[in-house]
């Protein structure tokens, strides 16, 4: 008995380590965007700042546009994990259920298109853009984005239908449901933790991606959070730390938000698959 | 509630695609009969971003016929997001970014020869040695406008309490000098000098200028080999016998970034920090109250004070349409009085001869005298032309003198690795 609580301990004690070595950085980060400059260059730096001060947030906002381009951000996120979700979920499907040579070729091609590196991608891409006329606009910048998010958001999302038994739609069919009531009642409830996730991990891909906004977007309006956020960087990788760490702070906050709201919604859903099954 | 939840994604979806569709460019106003030229920037500094959107205003309000758009460009990947705009042909029309990084776009056939395009004015301004870093083959690629040495930035309390003397541009350190005045310097806990030396490769071969040291060679055929000889040897000999054998430099900064440096200076740890002149900006931000400075030059050698450096250009685009009207912004961006403001905001120095001479730049407050005096000794960086100076430097170079300075090998390996391994990189782009 008192093995197995002093190896619950351990394992908490580890949890706890781990956890914190996955936090560190954002407490940092928290920690310096609250800090005077004084602090920021002093020889003992303390987690808790001595003297908090805003003006790192007044800064940021004062010398870029941290709301505008958080808009642009928050709206090609939010469309590009939309219509990944719906182009990758009836795919991801037929991928699964129809194991045909074609669903086999689609699927390794999924797998080799994860393995380019996106330098190499980005010149045919912009070249397309361009006679699209889709440069320097959200738009085009979503499609890059869905375009991206699409080969794991099909792998994903094949695997949780691989995961839903086929006998509980062939039950349906025998209860007298058409393709689309089965579809829709019984496979789609159960597909909703995977169909969370999948929208999330192309939310925070499409929230967080630097190189295509930079490269695409010329129009400073247009521009997204992660291209605005590299303005407080100089040569060399020298920067304006405070407000940087203030922005950066600010950039963290809707994927931490989302991802609590989708997190519940996955919860949620495996606890109904499960009392459904 | 079920049927909610069916229409919300719906609602989404529409709502998405009537905000975006909001997003799409509406066209441009050339129709109206003006120029419009782009000119990415990328100033980064509250004050210099300032600075450069007044003079933007000031063009556009007395040149309404070229009006010109600032676009506030990154340092990060610079460099892929050009190229990529180059293929594209959406490259801005007025393009800043530094000498090191123009040699490729210049081969590549990516940036306008302004040889012909630029008034005289401009071209008498700036020295013969300051063109040299934007010319590459028989063409002029850009206009070096900003320029910053390396300086030593050393902790007043710590120089006075030592009794050293005081190093001026008129009378620097030598190098052995500066290696016996760092050894002074240290002991119980604390160092004479902390060499920041995450890009050990530019730092190491811009100093050595000083010594005569030009590790690149080219012969009659074009063809660059290297030579690591005893004027190059100077200055690596004195990173390393200060960290290794004097002990009189810490080993933990040598991959250090400069910033990471500053709070061991201001707690009197490291007497002095090789840093870029620019850095004086963080220093004035972030030294504890009453913490005296100052900049002294770099030690001199056999060449005294010749350092290299890689100025900050302005460029101007091969397909741009209007290359014209490019360099006549360019001209205006670059008149004396407008140098100056630019460098001031950078914290940095005018590459213009007369900007030079603003008194401005010539007062004792934060350094800047010691800084313009250093002007006349800057040249280019002496790798800037050659092919192949990347891989070397990131294959060969960093590593090797990474492990020279941390004593894991000797002033012979390095040798041999800069030279051997180093000019077989060397041949593959001379074929």
């Amino acid at each position: 008995m008192r093995t197995r609580r002093t190896a619950r301990a351990g394992q908490y004690a580890a949890l706890l380590a781990y956890l914190l070595f996955l936090a560190f950085p954002l407490l940092w980060l928290v920690s310096t965007a609250f800090k005077p400059p004084r602090e920021l260059g002093s020889p003992h730096p303390a987690w808790i700042p001595e003297d908090p001060t805003l003006a790192n947030f007044r800064q940021a906002f004062e010398e870029q546009p941290l709301l505008r381009a958080a808009g642009n951000s928050l709206l090609t996120a939010l469309a590009a994990a939309v219509i990944a979700v719906l182009i990758a979920t009836p795919a991801a499907y037929v991928m699964a259920r129809h194991r045909t040579v074609f669903a086999r070729a689609v699927t390794g091609w999924v797998v080799v298109g994860q393995a380019f590196p996106f330098v190499l991608l980005i010149i045919p891409l912009f070249l397309l853009l361009k006679n699209l006329r889709l440069i320097d606009s959200l738009p085009g910048l979503v499609m890059v984005y869905v375009v991206w998010a699409l080969p794991f958001a099909l792998w994903m999302l094949a695997g949780y239908v691989r995961a839903v038994p086929a006998e509980l739609e062939e039950a349906a069919a025998v209860d007298g449901a058409g393709r689309l009531r089965t579809l829709f009642s019984v496979t789609a409830p159960l597909l909703a933790p995977g169909i969370a996730a999948t929208a999330l991990f192309a939310f925070v891909t499409a929230w967080n991606e630097f190189f295509f906004a930079l490269v695409l977007l010329k129009t400073p309006e247009k521009q997204t959070l992660p291209v605005v956020l590299t303005h407080f960087v100089g040569a060399e990788g020298v920067a304006d730390l405070g407000p940087l760490a203030a922005a950066a702070f600010l950039a963290t906050l809707p994927s931490l938000v989302v991802f609590a709201v989708v997190q519940r919604r996955i919860t949620g859903g495996m606890l109904a698959g499960a009392v459904r099954g | 509630m079920g049927g909610r939840t069916r229409r919300t994604p719906g609602i989404v979806v529409l709502v998405l695609v009537l905000l975006l569709a909001g997003c799409t460019d509406g066209g441009g106003d050339a129709a109206h009969g003006r120029i419009t030229l782009r000119f990415q920037s990328l100033a980064w500094q509250r004050e210099s971003v300032a600075a450069t959107k007044e003079l933007v205003g000031e063009w556009n309000a007395a040149h309404p016929d070229i009006r010109v758009e600032y676009v506030q460009g990154s340092w990060d990947s610079v460099h892929d997001q050009l190229l990529t705009s180059f293929e594209g042909g959406e490259a801005p029309d007025v393009i800043h970014d530094s000498s090191d990084d123009l040699a490729d776009f210049a081969h590549g056939g990516y940036l306008a020869d302004l040889t012909d395009l630029l008034p005289r004015r401009l071209r008498s301004d700036i020295p013969r040695r300051t063109w040299e870093t934007t010319t590459f083959g028989d063409g002029v690629y850009g206009v070096p406008f900003l320029q910053e040495p390396r300086v030593l930035i050393a902790g007043t309390a710590r120089l006075k309490e030592a009794g050293v003397r005081i190093p001026t541009p008129e009378r620097p350190w030598s190098w052995a000098e500066f290696r016996r005045v760092t050894a002074r310097l240290s002991g119980d806990g604390r160092y004479g000098v902390a060499w920041p030396l995450k890009e050990p490769v530019s730092a190491t071969l811009n100093l050595s200028l000083s010594a005569g040291g030009r590790l690149f060679h080219r012969g009659a055929d074009g063809r660059v080999t290297v030579r690591f000889e005893a004027a190059d040897q100077v200055v690596p000999r004195t990173v390393h016998d200060q960290v290794v054998t004097d002990r009189s430099a810490p080993g933990s900064t040598l991959g250090s970034g400069g910033s990471d440096t500053l709070p061991g200076l201001f707690a009197g740890t490291y007497a002095m920090v090789p840093l870029g002149f620019s850095y004086r900006q963080q220093i004035v931000q972030q030294a504890p109250e009453g913490f005296a400075w100052q900049v002294l030059p770099a030690p001199a050698g056999a060449d005294g004070l010749t350092q290299g450096v890689s100025p900050q250009t302005l460029s101007v685009a091969r397909d741009s349409p209007h290359q014209k009207e490019a360099v006549r912004f360019l001209d205006f961006l670059l008149r004396p009085e407008n140098m100056v403001r630019l460098a001031l905001g950078d914290w940095m120095l005018p590459t213009g001869s007369r900007a030079l001479e603003d008194p401005a730049l010539h007062t004792a407050e934060n350094g800047w005298a010691t800084g313009t005096a250093l002007a006349a000794q800057l040249r280019s960086a002496p790798a800037q032309s050659v092919r192949g100076y990347p891989e070397w430097k990131d294959k060969v170079a960093t590593p090797a003198l990474q492990e020279y300075y941390s004593g894991a090998i000797g002033l012979d390996e390095l040798g041999e690795r800069l030279e051997k391994d180093g000019n077989l990189v060397l041949a593959r782009y001379q074929r």
